[in-house]
């Protein structure tokens, strides 16, 4: 790999690279702080999203952007001293890494709209309430008032707090404030022993245990060189759209059960439990946990634990179709989904949202098909693309990827390939770095590692999709009545602990 | 309306008849893990080393359940068959302790409320959640409770939005520096007597992070927990076995129930 100069594809003196494969730290040229932000704002003018940005040792700033349709990764890489000229205000999807750099690191960056707190480090002998910690945006005016809800929410679902600017129902403007699940997911999994590293990895956000692990297990085996056997990398495509499955089958059941159509809520609840005692029976964990290792998968499902699966999917399948086809065409249903939460293609590309987020507003991109690793190079899901941007569209992407992961199941549990499940894996090669991508159900997880010159892990950066996709949230609620807010919530549906780490 | 009640004739009844027919597990599942150190001649230490959050001390061989992940890498790891991951689903306790396993100390499961507290809350418990640094997991496995084939409601349990509509709370995670405050202020909403369940690994000994320095590793003292439901997460029978428990809803038929289905189950090894 070099450093390439082609105009066609936009990436102009930055540093090349592919998801999943390693490069020496020698490779990445370091630039000056002023070229760095020229060559960032070319790469995203030419039509490449930010990834990542982030520091990856004291004083030096880099990021990553993606080119999808080129399927490339361009690197950038800058020294800097303690502060450096924030991109948010030219490149917005930059704000909460800015916001990350300089909570973590003490490096401002300068000229920062909203530089607050990203997760709040309390002191435990002055335990600080969201008041007392950060000052809010309020909008002024008469008849404005403002409400706040959470940490603990009324639901059984993970804390943050939601502040609500309102004149009346109508809501003019929302501001998130997390961290509240901030458990230091980063320095475990740089401290763990490498073998135990997965089941950190596995509880980054815990409904995507399988993404998460399979992003970690990516950057792992990237940086030793090795990939594993084609039966483990199909199976690994498997545990990754039960999961999608899983997980968005639940969700349109919750989408239901927030408007008030319970039998659909029932029914889809009942059905996604399929998905994951599907995984149940390849991992022993309904959430597929202990499923990966480096290397491969610790578990071969002998032929009855695939013929159960199969049994299991297309009994779910059937059930699924009929369940859709009643909830879609629900009048009831329907015109609550219709025309809420509404978000534009160009405001989605502006905020860097990814996964069905993005999809439902006409982005197209996945990176099971830009980025393709592991059975994704020789097995393709189409890309499923509307372009509504409301929760009708949220809720129909992710009904249309059911149909497709579905039929990639079959095909791939029909014609499971034999041989082995796993590679041993070798030190980790000295002074690499590598950016692992999957499409989680949300979206696109990355990890990024780094080695030093014994090939010790020194650096371990995750990006859960949820990172772009909450102010998306807040941007889907101006102008929405304030009620419709669960429903905005559930059909994004973001990791609370996969943002905070 | 017509094709809402055809689909739901389609559907049929889905309810399990748990605890009166005993859970059926793949043989892949990994429940309560059984140690016989007398098979460990080798004194290797695999066990000890593969664990990720050193639930497992080799010699003299124990297995703290409160910090178990269940993810098997101690049986993989010992060449005697010296740990051997069960299918008994059963794995909650009333005191931390109980949950430390050795081979010469008989499990002890939980015990039922006392006569007063069974009487103000056995037909009828209120329990607000609460996540503290939870990663989803234990969340999404204690909400799946209330889909129709689990049916909490049917005994009498349901989580509520208000701490002050509860009769106690449910903590998950391994309760975060930012989050400390906020359990305290919800515990302290729920009117006495309150009852404490904590859940899965993180809340019962901090987990993977209980190192991290960002976390209380599990519930602070000052909160008294009633009821230790382990895993990582546990599975729904396992959580809904620890509630009815806690009710004396479970009693020794169904006990038996459960005993022979383990021992006759594929998952047994």
């Amino acid at each position: 790999m070099a450093i390439l100069s082609t105009p066609s594809t936009g990436i102009v003196n930055a540093f090349r690279m592919d998801n999943c494969v390693a490069v020496p730290m020698a490779d990445i040229p370091l630039c000056h702080e002023d070229d760095f932000r020229r060559c960032v704002m070319q790469c995203h003018e030419d039509g490449a999203r930010l990834v990542a940005l982030f520091m990856p040792e004291p004083s030096e700033l880099m990021a990553v952007l993606s080119a999808d349709e080129s399927g490339e990764l361009a690197v950038v890489r800058a020294k800097i001293g303690n502060s450096f000229s924030s991109l948010t205000a030219e490149l917005p999807s930059a704000q909460a890494f800015e916001r990350e750099i300089q909570e973590a690191h003490g490096v401002r960056p300068e000229g920062h709209p909203w530089p607050k707190p990203l997760r709040r480090h309390a002191d435990l002998e002055e335990p600080a309430s969201p008041e007392s910690a950060h000052s809010f945006f309020a909008v002024q005016g008469s008849g404005i008032h403002e409400v706040a809800v959470g940490p603990v929410h009324a639901g059984v679902i993970e804390p943050g707090h939601f502040r609500f600017q309102c004149a009346g129902e109508t809501v003019l403007h929302l501001e998130i404030q997390l961290g509240y699940q901030h458990r230091g997911v980063e320095a475990a999994l740089r401290n763990a022993a490498p073998g135990s590293r997965i089941s950190v990895a596995e509880s980054i956000a815990g409904d995507t245990s399988i993404g998460h692990g399979l992003a970690h297990t990516g950057a792992m085996e990237a940086l030793a060189g090795v990939e594993p056997p084609l039966r483990a990398q199909a199976l690994i495509g498997i545990a990754l759209e039960l999961e999608r499955l899983s997980n968005h089958v639940g969700d349109l059941g919750a989408l239901c059960n927030d408007v008030a159509f319970l039998p659909g809520a029932a029914w889809l609840g009942r059905i996604r439990g399929d998905f994951l005692n599907s995984l149940l029976d390849l991992s022993g964990n309904r959430l597929g946990r202990g499923f990966l290792c480096p290397g491969g998968i610790r578990f071969d499902p002998d032929d009855t634990c695939r013929k159960s699966i199969l049994k299991k999917l297309n009994a779910a399948d059937k059930d699924l179709q009929h369940v859709l086809d009643v909830v879609f065409r629900a009048p009831t249903v329907v015109s609550r989904f219709e025309q809420t939460g509404k978000l534009s293609r160009a405001l989605a590309d502006t905020l860097g949202l990814v996964g069905p987020a993005a999809r439902a507003c006409g982005c197209d991109r996945d990176v099971r098909r830009d980025h393709p690793s592991g059975i994704f190079r020789f097995a393709q899901i189409p890309v499923t693309v509307n372009d509504a941007g409301d929760v009708m569209a949220r809720a129909f992407t992710r009904a249309v990827e059911t149909r497709r992961s579905m039929r990639f199941l079959r095909e791939q549990l029909e014609l499971l390939p034999p041989g082995p499940i796993a590679v041993t894996m070798p030190a980790l090669l000295p002074d690499h770095f590598v950016v692992s991508l999957t499409e989680g159900w949300r979206g696109e997880i990355v990890h990024m590692a780094m080695t030093d010159s014994r090939g010790a892990l020194v650096f371990y950066k995750v990006v859960d999709p949820s990172f772009h996709n909450w102010l998306g949230l807040a941007m889907a609620m101006r102008g929405q009545l304030i009620s419709d807010f669960p429903l905005c919530n559930k059909s994004f549906n973001l990791s609370y602990a996969g943002h905070d780490l | 309306m017509t094709n809402v009640l055809l689909e739901r004739l389609r559907q049929g009844n889905r309810t399990s008849r748990f605890p009166r027919k005993a859970p059926d597990f793949p043989p892949s599942y990994r429940g309560r893990p059984l140690l016989f150190p007398s098979r460990c001649t080798s004194g290797c230490r695999g066990c000890e080393e593969v664990c990720p959050t050193r639930a497992v001390h080799a010699e003299p061989l124990r297995l703290d359940l409160g910090a178990c992940l269940f993810c098997g890498r101690c049986e993989e790891a010992c060449p005697a068959e010296a740990i051997v991951f069960s299918p008994d689903h059963r794995l909650s306790v009333s005191k931390r302790e109980d949950l430390m396993l050795s081979a010469e100390k008989e499990f002890s499961l939980a015990g039922a409320l006392d006569a007063k507290m069974k009487s103000l809350l056995g037909r009828s418990l209120k329990l607000r959640q609460v996540s503290a640094g939870g990663c989803n997991a234990c969340e999404v496995e204690v909400a799946v409770l209330g889909i129709v084939v689990y049916d909490l409601g049917r005994f009498g349990i349901q989580y509520v939005a208000s701490p002050r509509h509860a009769d106690g709370i449910l903590i998950t995670g391994p309760v975060t520096k930012n989050m400390v405050h906020a359990l305290r202020e919800t515990y302290a909403a729920v009117p006495p007597p309150k009852l404490v369940i904590a859940v899965g690994a993180c809340a019962l000994s901090g987990g993977l992070f209980a190192n991290t320095g960002e976390t209380l590793a599990g519930v602070p003292d000052d909160i008294r927990v009633d009821l230790f439901i382990p895993g990582c997460p546990p599975h729904p029978f396992t959580l809904l076995d620890g509630y009815l428990r806690l009710l004396g809803k479970i009693d020794q038929k169904m006990d038996k129930r459960f005993r022979d289905a383990v021992s006759s189950s594929p998952a047994s090894r």
